[in-house]
């Protein structure tokens, strides 16, 4: 069973029928014990680095995260909820994440050319820079559907995808049971349901 | 780098697709999910839905389509029409919307966008404007083209993405539904005036139209039509690779 957890932030109803269509078992929860008993988690989110922290850290759940995570559990973060996987943002201000990840989130301002709009939003080809079994049923060059203006630097030891906008901007990362993707998977057509599917198959022992 | 965008267009009037020439002569196409899942199936970007329904029974019947659509077709969905207050916004976005399109309620209460803006974020808010030329200056026009508001368009679009707004749709009235190509000169002075993304509507007839557009204007994000999708006369996979021969980057 996967828990997709609930904080309060981002709309969940895509995300819910996505899962629902490639035929795994999910549940939408802000319960730790739900998420102590789930085979996996899926942490959401869209809004502002600082807020969406703080709703965890005011829930217990950044706790409920980490622990399960040191367990070994698969955890997947999208969008913002792959950012908040990170050891801080510079989102308006400076703020610490969950720290499963090395790396920090900072603005595409200033980083890419001023020609190039922000966000960067639409459909990017993702460019595989490392072997991952969450990609086994995607390729080189597959298009998936970004929405960001932020995006994490400095996270070479997890990077596995990125996607060309003026620079190459992180798209996917993973270490160990860790993943998360900056692109919206339940939004990108057939691409995004095979990654999704690569993250709920179960691993091989 | 990012694609350009190909964006099919749902009229919906009482859980239908419809879609008239020069907003009038409405006519039965589609059922709205077999419609989206075609689309989505033959590679479209992005779907976008328009509620043309006034009454509260329609607007029931629009939101039961939006979320049978949404739980079974997984790409971006905008969604517009009747759309006045924040809570039109919630209704919705809880149905699966990824964006929502301000139109006359915006000329009405431009505040909304900055409200909406403030709780969703500036990419879900999508300012729609119906434009049209008169006495020699871009007008926008409320109630689905039929009222001049008698506000200059450029400067109505540059305010709107100052209180917010994180995408702009034009739909040229001169050229919509007259099949004879974008209008670019319309579609210029926008994609000059603002930063946000800009998707072209009114008046795709042919692929070429598609072709020229990406061409004459580089930074346009997106083309949208209705009725060359619906009735077959452009199929989206052909589409595209007309546009990739032409050097234009498609997903």
């Amino acid at each position: 069973m996967i828990a997709v957890i609930d904080y309060g932030v981002g709309n969940l109803f895509s995300l819910r029928s996505s899962l629902y269509m490639i035929g795994a078992d999910s549940v939408v929860t802000s319960d730790p014990s739900v998420m102590e008993r789930a085979d996996r988690l899926i942490l959401p989110g869209v809004g502002a680095f600082g807020d969406a922290m703080k709703k965890l850290r005011d829930s217990g759940l950044d706790r409920v995260i980490r622990t399960e995570a040191a367990k070994g559990k698969p955890v997947m973060g999208i969008c913002l909820g792959m950012q908040l996987l990170f050891e801080k943002s510079y989102e308006y201000g400076e703020h610490e994440g969950l720290g499963l990840l090395r790396g920090s989130v900072i603005p595409m301002e200033g980083k890419i050319p001023a020609e190039l709009k922000i966000p960067h939003i639409g459909w990017n080809a993702l460019h595989l820079t490392r072997e991952s079994r969450r990609f086994c049923h995607i390729g080189e060059g597959d298009c998936v559907y970004f929405v960001h203006s932020y995006y994490a630097t400095d996270c070479e030891d997890s990077l596995i995808a990125t996607a060309e906008y003026g620079r190459e901007l992180t798209a996917a990362v993973e270490k160990d049971n860790v993943f998360g993707c900056q692109f919206h998977p339940e939004k990108s057509g057939a691409v995004g349901l095979n990654i999704l599917r690569g993250f709920c198959e179960e691993d091989p022992q | 780098m990012i694609t350009k965008r190909i964006i099919p267009c749902l009229d919906i009037k009482n859980g239908r697709v419809v879609k008239g020439t020069n907003f009038q002569g409405l006519s039965d196409v589609s059922d709205p999910v077999s419609l989206a899942k075609y689309y989505s199936d033959s590679m479209a970007d992005e779907l976008v839905f328009y509620d043309i329904t006034a009454s509260a029974e329609g607007r029931a019947l629009f939101t039961d389509v939006l979320c049978k659509v949404a739980s079974e077709i997984f790409i971006p969905l905008t969604v517009g029409g009747g759309i006045n207050t924040v809570e039109d916004f919630d209704r919705v976005l809880k149905c699966g919307a990824d964006k929502v399109s301000v139109n006359s309620g915006a000329i009405k209460r431009p505040e909304l966008i900055r409200e909406a803006a403030q709780k969703y974020g500036n990419q879900c808010v999508v300012l729609s404007a119906d434009i049209k030329r008169v006495n020699g200056e871009f007008r926008v026009f409320a109630k689905g083209g039929r009222e001049d508001t008698g506000m200059e368009a450029i400067s109505w679009i540059r305010r709107g993405v100052s209180l917010g707004a994180g995408e702009v749709v034009v739909n040229s009235i001169d050229t919509d539904g007259v099949k004879k190509g974008f209008d670019i000169e319309m579609l210029r002075a926008v994609c000059d005036a603002v930063s946000v993304p800009v998707i072209a509507s009114g008046g795709a007839g042919s692929m070429q139209d598609f072709t020229d557009l990406f061409r004459a204007i580089p930074d346009i994000d997106a083309g949208l039509a209705a009725s060359v999708f619906h009735f077959g006369q452009i199929k989206i996979p052909d589409l595209k690779q007309e546009l990739k021969n032409n050097h234009i980057l498609v997903r």
